[in-house]
């Protein structure tokens, strides 16, 4: 062991192996952060989407995607406000309520689309709503009227009618001067949403929201359900971390315990376990896995499973035996047996700590391996069913043609945090390798 | 060697060969066996392919109208048979074990037999047709990159050692580490740049569509979709392969008997083929013997970013539509290749490297 801590004092002087580090404590933080920030029965029902993410834009790009450009990508705008807000006049039997919801728009981009929503109260009869749009040039523009139910959603910007009547989708030409349409000139100012509600019950009542979906959302975007982004590329950090230490730690031991019985017992053990690597050699892995994947489980965790199971009798057990061999001759070793140490006590106590040092770099640069070997069944589609993490973000990207359509920052983001894991380990793994390994530092 | 000394060895060589042989078959035997169970879900999958049966065979007598005049009972029977029918023809009525034994003996005679969903383009269920058609597409793809790679690397490697510490030797070691993304990874980012940012190459596919008519327009159409998957799996693979190959060259090149070569006087392009080269000759051609192996089967992932249709989309088809046979016919070849390359390895180095040749009997 004191090799070992003379090891890790030398990692100071290579500039690599502090960069890895600080990577690594990065993404270890990352991971913290969004365990705590977002616990995980919520990090789920986040990922499984659906009406939680009704104020998100649709595929929205980061919001840093506005510093490389001239003319800045509009974020989302909502305006809430509730009928009692707002004064009434009071009939026999009914009333009527305008509420108007106003909001400036200065961006130079048109939204990507807009909607309204409105949550009415009412016993038999429901309100019957009428719409007008003001625009800062002072036109008033009909955009119909509806008779909604508890919860309704007015798609402004997939009104066919108001399309046809404006010759032009909704959501451009209200922004816009009639004679500009063409050209895609916003009219910036102040906008008001009027709607005109009349109640038929006393005890009635409407909420309303409007909003103008940006095409730019938080520090990660959005993707097609309109999730933000920000989750899956908090939350897969913890689990990458996870699926790759616990993978690199449960192949490396499993296959180090079985070498050091393997060379302790020799004779038929170790010949069996010899024959027991060549087969699995045969074994195609990432085949199986598919397998595995497609006819059982998609659980990342059965992936684990899996993946150590096949990894416990590797390739690296020929290069742990040769490693051990001389060691089982050594005199202490044989100071142990005069003691009467048993046999796993050897094998544990003696043996395997004797090289650890030695497996330490290749254990470190094993882990990225792992991350992408997650990300790799991800992105054919055999991720984790209900986790959000990296590989499934890409994998979602592929099937949107998200570079087809121009969405890079849905493949950039996730590829970005699966490279930079597999740059901080790596660095990190092969600084250690040099210095434990000093025979290349002589020559 | 005297006369007796040679027969004596003949006969050792002969029996450590055989003994390897078999151990290898065995070897085979249980990998593709372990790949059958595996790939029938342990039997398990049995039960799911029944009802799959029942609900198809039922849906096809509902839907027709010539036995709407029977019985329940009477149509209850006929659907009886024609399930059985079905299952005796797919011997789902034998239990998995005799069976998974019948199909263990069919794939290591390389009896492939017919797929049971899937055909190759040309409309064959043969196993060795669906199989053969994609073969060439993952070889020339795989082929090209791994050879670019490993010559490149070595040659590469052997220029680097005589410059260790030079700024080109650090910027090599500090590149490696990318190596940790695989080819797929990559892949996307060329797609991105090449493909969508500067479309000046496809971003997928083997060949345009529709496919030139001229020999020399389909080769250059081939060529032109093969460049951004060989980039990508160069560019993950070339650092960390120069990198290993470097570092294994200045291993040797600090020997004592290089130095003594070099106290000498040799010339370097002689030290380097007589005391270099000669002594790392084995592992060298092991490494270019498992990479040669390693084309078979392609990568699952690199061929489905690439929309390749080699031997990984192939696999990855197969066990979508769970069309076993086609999955061992696969796995079976691998083993079998994989057998025979590591025999070859084994006699290789046996007259390669003359320690192995003088402990090969008693050894192992």
């Amino acid at each position: 062991m004191n090799r070992f801590m003379t090891g890790l004092r030398q990692i100071g002087q290579y500039p690599s192996a502090m960069a890895g580090i600080l990577v690594i404590l990065f993404l270890v933080g990352l991971s913290l952060y969004a365990v705590f920030a977002i616990p995980y029965r919520q990090a789920l029902d986040l990922w499984r989407g659906g009406e939680i993410w009704q104020d998100h834009p649709r595929n929205a790009a980061p919001a840093w995607v506005n510093w490389f450009r001239l003319n800045n990508l509009p974020s989302t705008i909502i305006v809430e406000k509730s009928s009692a807000d707002v004064e009434s006049e009071n009939f026999q039997g009914w009333s009527r309520v305008r509420i108007p919801l106003e909001f400036s728009y200065t961006y130079d981009e048109f939204p990507s689309e807009m909607n309204l929503f409105l949550k009415s109260r009412f016993q038999d009869k429901g309100p019957f709503i009428r719409l007008f749009w003001e625009t800062p040039d002072g036109r008033e523009i009909l955009l119909g009227g509806h008779r909604p139910r508890l919860s309704h959603r007015v798609a402004l910007s997939q009104d066919r009618n108001l399309e046809r009547r404006l010759d032009a989708p909704p959501h451009m030409a209200l922004l816009s001067l009639p004679d500009d349409i063409d050209k895609r000139k916003v009219l910036k100012g102040d906008y008001r949403l009027v709607i005109d509600a009349v109640f038929f019950e006393e005890e009635s009542s409407l909420e309303t929201k409007f909003i103008s979906y940006g095409r730019v959302h938080g520090p990660a975007g959005t993707d097609h359900q309109r999730r933000d982004i920000m989750v899956a590329l908090l939350w897969g950090t913890p689990i990458a971390l996870a699926f790759g230490l616990l993978a690199a730690v449960g192949t490396t031991i499993t296959t180090l315990i079985i070498a050091a019985t393997g060379v302790w017992f020799g004779n038929w053990i170790d010949a069996a376990i010899q024959r027991i690597t060549e087969v699995n050699m045969i074994l195609p892995m990432l085949p199986i896995l598919v397998m595995v994947g497609a006819l059982y489980s998609r659980s990342i965790w059965v992936m684990l499973g899996v993946v150590v199971l096949l990894g416990i009798f590797s390739a690296g057990i020929k290069m742990y035996r040769a490693m051990l061999l001389p060691i089982r001759e050594s005199p202490y070793i044989e100071a142990a047996r005069a003691y009467g140490a048993g046999h796993s006590r050897i094998i544990l106590r003696y043996m395997i700590p004797r090289v650890l040092p030695v497996l330490i770099p290749g254990f470190v640069t094993l882990i990225p391996t792992f991350v992408f070997l997650e990300a790799s069944l991800a992105v054919l589609g055999l991720g984790d069913p209900v986790l959000p993490t990296w590989g499934k973000v890409l994998h979602d990207a592929q099937g949107e043609s998200a570079l087809y359509n121009g969405y890079y920052y849905w493949v950039i983001s996730p590829a970005f945090m699966l490279m930079l894991t597999g740059l901080g380990f790596a660095m990190l793994g092969f600084a250690l390798d040099r210095i434990f390994n000093p025979r290349l530092r002589s020559i | 060697m005297s006369g007796g000394g040679t027969s004596g060895n003949i006969r050792r060589v002969l029996v450590f060969t055989l003994a390897r042989l078999a151990a290898l078959f065995v070897t085979v035997v249980i990998g593709v066996y372990l790949t059958i169970v595996i790939a029938h879900g342990g039997g398990e999958l049995d039960d799911l392919r029944k009802a799959q049966i029942r609900s198809e065979i039922s849906e096809a007598f509902a839907m027709d109208d010539e036995f709407r005049d029977l019985t329940p009972e009477e149509r209850n029977k006929l659907i009886q048979t024609e399930i059985e029918r079905e299952e005796t023809r797919l011997r789902l009525d034998e239990p998995f074990i005799y069976r998974s034994a019948d199909y263990l003996w069919q794939a290591i005679n390389l009896n492939l037999g017919h797929s049971e969903q899937m055909h190759s383009d040309g409309g064959s269920r043969r196993v060795y047709h669906i199989i053969g058609e994609r073969l060439p597409a993952t070889l020339l793809l795989f082929g090209t990159a791994n050879l670019l790679v490993f010559f490149s690397s070595i040659f590469f490697a052997l220029f680097l050692s005589r410059r260790y510490g030079s700024r080109l030797d650090r910027s090599v070691v500090a590149l490696a580490p990318t190596s940790a993304a695989p080819g797929w990874f990559y892949g996307i980012f060329l797609i991105l740049v090449f493909a969508f940012l500067i479309p000046v190459l496809p971003s997928g596919g083997m060949v345009a569509a529709p496919p030139p008519v001229t020999t020399a327009a389909y080769a250059l159409s081939v060529l032109k979709h093969m460049l951004l998957p060989v980039a990508a799996m160069f560019i993950s693979s070339i650092f960390i392969s120069i990198y290993s190959w470097r570092t294994f060259f200045l291993i040797y090149s600090s020997e004592d008997y290089v130095e003594m070569a070099r106290a000498k006087g040799l010339p370097p392009r002689m030290i380097e083929r007589r005391y270099i080269l000669r002594p790392t000759l084995p592992p060298i051609l092991t490494s270019f013997a498992l990479m040669l192996i390693g084309l078979w089967g392609g990568a699952i992932i690199l061929e489905q970013v690439f929309n390749w249709p080699g031997l990984g989309t192939l696999m990855f088809e197969a066990i979508g539509h769970r069309d076993t046979p086609v999955i061992i016919g696969a796995v079976v070849i691998f083993a079998y290749l994989l057998a025979i390359t590591v025999f070859l390895l084994d006699i290789m180095y046996a007259i390669l490297d003359p320690r192995v040749r003088l402990e090969g009997g008693k050894h192992s």
